[in-house]
């Protein structure tokens, strides 16, 4: 379907993944740097983007109640940083499952299913992401290019080999961020997507016979260096 | 809030906004609603004074492990027929939950606070059938990611913080492969907003007896 989706400006600032898969040096105030854009205090309305429609609840604090009052913190190139950053991961998440599910190579209809609602995920995170990163007054990251071909080419078993670390991974930079993020609005969007990436990680990693929890009951962080490492094989330079 | 609470007095107590003080207030009220008002009053008292440090939040969480430790332990021994997968996969539910209640413990003593007692629990028929054992159990993973969502950014100290995160993913993921197990969509949606404490008690109190 919509396989061409934003990968068009290949111009200007290259996305920030793509810069550091090229140049190897995954140095965290170089890949600040790149990432971050004007840094403005704001109000976030990460969950009013994203919260539509699911079965949820009512939603208890209603509309009003937050006024980014109450010492948040402004949110500062770093948060800003951390987002597009967290945004690049999605971004390559998401393309991932379009390719996959595009492809038909999942013929388990609930592996399928599964594989459905992940990709629905992370497309909303994606969005709610960019929202935010805007609202901020930064500017968010690009999709980057990716290189899933020879991974779904391989078959389900593969491709569903490769989800599970994809996801572990994305759970363990969430984790790995939640210190440094200072605003507390966006610190609680991050913690809401990081738990669902925990969700896909231990559900894809049940689906291919492995245990759940890989770090037993405590879930290790990753640093960006580490996560930057771990998806550059699947990022076209 | 229109949460009914047992003490009159305390009901007339409302608190607004998204500061800790006001969280942890809520907080409080609640749990009066839950434990009654005597075991409250130097919760409140605490968290009124200056925030109260993160030991209230650690309470709050390791009162949510307790109830979920004893949950998978008494399942274990009571649900008839459990199939494979689903002995498993409770099995690795259980001993997670119990390393969980023993790291809150340790930190809870670390910063000088003393940690809560296990509550007396009361799971009525969810014991009953592998299905009414995987329906509670999803409703008790889906409250324990939204209870720790819902104190993270409350939460002062960085490590504390850190050690929360690496807790609720692994609840996270129990959540996620119980609803697999049940053939529900593994996320209610895709962001696992967080739950005010108020709100996390009142859910878990039919399954605790004061």
């Amino acid at each position: 379907m919509s396989k061409t989706r934003t990968r068009e400006q290949g111009d200007g600032e290259v996305a920030a993944l793509d810069q550091l898969a090229r140049e190897d040096a995954g140095s965290r105030a170089q890949f600040l740097k790149m990432v971050g854009g004007a840094g403005a205090a704001g109000a976030l309305a990460i969950f009013v983007a994203a919260c539509g429609g699911d079965d949820e609840a009512e939603t208890p604090s209603g509309g009003g109640s937050t006024d980014t009052g109450g010492g948040g913190g402004a949110a500062s190139k770093g948060d800003i940083a951390i987002l597009n950053y967290a945004l690049t991961l999605e971004h390559l998440e998401s393309a991932f499952y379009q390719q996959v599910l595009d492809s038909g190579q999942i013929k388990d209809p609930k592996v399928g299913d599964v594989a459905k609602s992940i990709g629905e995920d992370e497309m909303e995170h994606v969005q709610a992401l960019t929202a935010t990163v805007e609202q901020l007054g930064g500017k968010p990251a690009k999709a980057p290019k990716t290189a899933f071909e020879d991974v779904i080419a391989a078959g389900a078993q593969k491709i569903l080999e490769t989800a599970a670390a994809v996801e572990n991974l994305g759970a363990a930079a969430y984790l790995g961020q939640a210190g440094n993020i200072k605003n507390k609005e966006i610190l609680a969007a991050a913690l809401s997507i990081h738990t669902n990436e925990g969700r896909h990680a231990a559900v894809l990693n049940q689906v291919v016979g492995k245990t759940i929890v890989p770090d037993g009951a405590f879930a290790k962080p990753a640093t960006m260096e580490e996560v930057l490492k771990s998806v550059k094989p699947f990022i076209k330079a | 809030m229109s949460k009914t609470m047992t003490q009159p007095e305390l009901a007339a107590i409302e608190v607004k906004g998204m500061t800790r003080e006001a969280f942890l207030m809520r907080g409080a009220i609640a749990a009066g609603g839950v434990y009654g008002l005597s075991t409250v009053g130097p919760f409140v008292r605490q968290a009124m004074a200056q925030g109260g440090g993160d030991v209230d939040i650690l309470n709050f969480a390791l009162t949510l492990e307790f109830l979920e430790t004893a949950f998978y332990t008494m399942a274990l021994k009571q649900v008839k027929g459990l199939s494979g997968d689903v002995k498993e996969i409770a099995t690795t539910l259980r001993d997670n939950e119990a390393e969980h209640v023993d790291a809150l413990t340790a930190t809870i003593k670390d910063l000088g606070g003393k940690p809560v007692k296990a509550p007396g629990v009361d799971f009525g028929d969810a014991f009953s059938s592998e299905d009414a054992f995987l329906e509670l159990a999803q409703t008790f993973e889906d409250l324990g990611v939204g209870a720790y969502n819902g104190a993270g950014p409350m939460i002062e100290s960085t490590e504390v913080l850190a050690a929360a995160g690496s807790i609720v993913q692994v609840e996270g993921r129990h959540a996620g492969v119980i609803r697999l197990l049940r053939g529900e969509r593994i996320a209610p949606g895709a962001f696992d907003k967080g739950l005010e404490m108020a709100e996390v008690l009142e859910a878990a109190k039919p399954f605790i007896k004061a």
